[in-house]
């Protein structure tokens, strides 16, 4: 069984048909390509994988449980972790606390606890702290710890935002346009982090990219929208020679 | 290394409380304040809860209320209708009745969160406000709190002779609300703040910890009231209305939003200046605006982060230690 199976999925925004009969069914540990020109209603899915929005139709299926109708925090803690285009970080709050905030559900302790700085506070925070310094460290961010997120670079901000994402511990993480901005050198090591979390975290990931080189980079399997609808799916060699892709891509 | 830090802080606040409460203590015991000044203690004790209460939703969580002296209202009769039902000694009747305030205070905080869930910005704003004169005209309405007359003989448990006591509840709400603050509670309510969207993408239970906020602000809106009561020994339905919601919201704003020192600050410097201004006469509001107007500036200025980043004070210590 695929890890993540979506059937017929669509949605409608009053007249506009923005995403149509759109299936793709994903393996576990796959790297995975959705890709199209601007507007295809690539995000548009994100949102509805992650319950941003409501489909109108159709089925999502995260290891065979349908997770149509969950709110976005329950579909995080379902297992799917996602990025956004435009980033969205916790701009006041420092960048461990951005890691914080997402292990939120991992760790526990009651309100009281926390006010009163019960043991279990103590000990809970140390292991929050040190989870979070794991995580930071694969992406090279360590020391930026205590830095306000805001006042980080942009190609960092972009990291930030994955690393927070993984420390949902998902199953599936979504990434959408995680090169967007990025210039060559930061996008070659951004191949290599891809790579390694997927390796080192045992997750599979559906990403969103317009820099085909990072697609066909990285990307095992890719799926192409045009026009709210899947034109082709496939390996990346095939689908990018596929000539309907290349006319969608450069128009008539 | 991190928790080092941590204590060193915390060392460094108890000393301050310790230096803040010997001086005042010394002053008030020792004869040396006048009238005028020793009623203002405790009036200054409240408006710090006050303030940094309404700090957690206005400041941490980013809505804008103007409710705060409703739930205010609420701890202040429930808490001086029980003391004047009970017959026990303070030490039991006043704790109860602070607590039994908080709590009936938070109860309303519940209320008021269900709207929460729904609106924004100006829109909650309006409502807190309106939900705010809501209570003041139940309050108006009911026998139990008497009417417009209000109550009245409610005992002296929490005047300037029991300062000490006043002082230590103001300073465990502090606690109370910094602590909860940096706890993984709080941690969710400033990621709604900065960013609601990627706060349930990440897992939080947006609903929850909004609705959180506001029962924790009014359970600390309502143990002032229950200390004003207990203060003033009358209350009136109109004492509670929104100028008293719009007064602690001023504290908030210039205090700095989001920030517990700024708040106790000003509201210590916002509670003292009406009064000592008293001299000046028809210049009174003149000035205390014109005092606003240069808080506000202070504290879009560099001079601020500085003085609240602790460098100055730093740098005297450092010398001291090192030398
Ligand atoms: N909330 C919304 N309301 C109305 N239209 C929307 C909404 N979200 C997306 N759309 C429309 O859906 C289409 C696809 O957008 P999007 O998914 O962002 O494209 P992209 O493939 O570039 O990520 C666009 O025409 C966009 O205007
Ligand atoms: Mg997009």
């Amino acid at each position: 069984m695929a890890l993540l199976e979506v059937k017929n999925l669509g949605i409608s925004f009053g007249g506009l048909r923005a995403v149509d009969d759109f299936n793709i069914s994903i393996e576990k540990g796959c790297l995975y390509g959705l890709i199209g020109p601007n507007g295809a209603g690539k995000t548009t899915v994100f949102n509805m994988l992650t319950g941003e929005y409501l489909p109108t139709d159709g089925s999502i299926l995260l290891n065979g449980k349908n997770l149509v109708g969950k709110n976005p925090a329950q579909i995080c803690q379902s297992g799917i972790a996602r990025t956004f285009q435009n980033i969205r970080l916790f701009s006041k709050m420092t960048v461990l606390d951005n890691v914080k905030v997402a292990l939120h559900n991992e760790f526990n302790y009651s309100l009281a606890s926390g006010i009163l700085h019960l043991n279990k506070y103590k000990k809970t925070e140390k292991a929050m702290d040190e989870r979070a310094l794991e995580i930071l460290e694969v992406f090279d961010m360590k020391e930026q710890a205590n830095t306000l997120s805001s006042n980080l670079p942009y190609g960092q901000q972009r990291k930030l935002e994955i690393a927070r994402a993984l420390a949902t511990n998902p199953q599936l993480l979504l990434l959408d346009e995680p090169a967007a901005g990025m210039n060559p050198n930061e996008t070659a090591e951004l191949m290599d982090t891809i790579r390694l979390i997927r390796d080192k975290f045992d997750i599979t990931i559906l990403l969103i990219e317009h820099d085909m080189k990072l697609v066909t980079g990285i990307c095992e399997q890719l799926t192409v929208l045009n026009f709210g609808m899947v034109l082709t799916t496939g390996t990346p060699d095939v689908v990018l020679n596929d000539p309907e892709v290349i006319t969608a891509y450069l128009g008539e | 290394m991190k928790n080092k830090k941590i204590d060193k802080q915390l060392i460094k606040n108890i000393a301050i409380i310790v230096v803040v409460y010997a001086v005042v203590a010394g002053l008030l015991y020792g004869g040396f304040l006048t009238r005028q000044f020793r009623s203002l203690l405790v009036p200054v004790c409240i408006n710090v809860i006050l303030a940094v209460s309404l700090n957690l939703t206005t400041g941490f969580l980013g809505e804008l209320t103007l409710g705060h002296a409703g739930f205010m209202s609420v701890g202040a009769y429930t808490g001086a209708l029980i003391t004047m039902n009970l017959n026990l000694p303070l030490v039991v009747e006043f704790p109860i009745a602070l607590i039994a305030g908080g709590l009936m205070a938070s109860l309303f905080g519940v209320i008021i969160g269900v709207p929460v869930l729904r609106l924004h910005g100006d829109y909650l704003a309006i409502v807190t406000l309106a939900f705010g004169e809501i209570i003041k005209s139940l309050i108006n309405a009911m026998s139990v709190t008497n009417g417009a007359m209000g109550l009245s003989g409610i005992e002296l448990h929490a005047n300037y002779k029991h300062f000490t006591f006043v002082f230590i509840l103001t300073i465990l709400t502090i606690f109370a609300i910094k602590n909860m603050v940096n706890s993984r509670q709080g941690r969710a309510v400033c990621s709604i703040r900065d960013n609601y969207i990627a706060a349930e993408a990440v897992g939080i239970p947006v609903s929850k910890f909004k609705v959180m906020a506001f029962v924790v602000a009014a359970f600390f809106a309502g143990i002032a009231g229950v200390i004003y009561g207990h203060n003033v020994g009358t209350l009136k339905p109109t004492t509670f209305d929104y100028n008293k919601s719009i007064e602690i919201l001023v504290i908030v704003v210039l205090g700095g939003m989001g920030s517990i020192k700024g708040s106790i600050i000003a509201a210590v410097i916002l509670t003292i200046l009406p009064e000592v201004l008293r001299g000046a006469d028809e210049f009174r509001m003149l000035l205390y605006a014109i005092v606003l107007i240069a808080m506000m500036i202070f504290n879009s200025s560099q001079l601020k982060e500085r003085i609240l980043a602790n460098d100055i004070v730093a740098k005297f210590t450092k010398v001291k230690k090192e030398a």
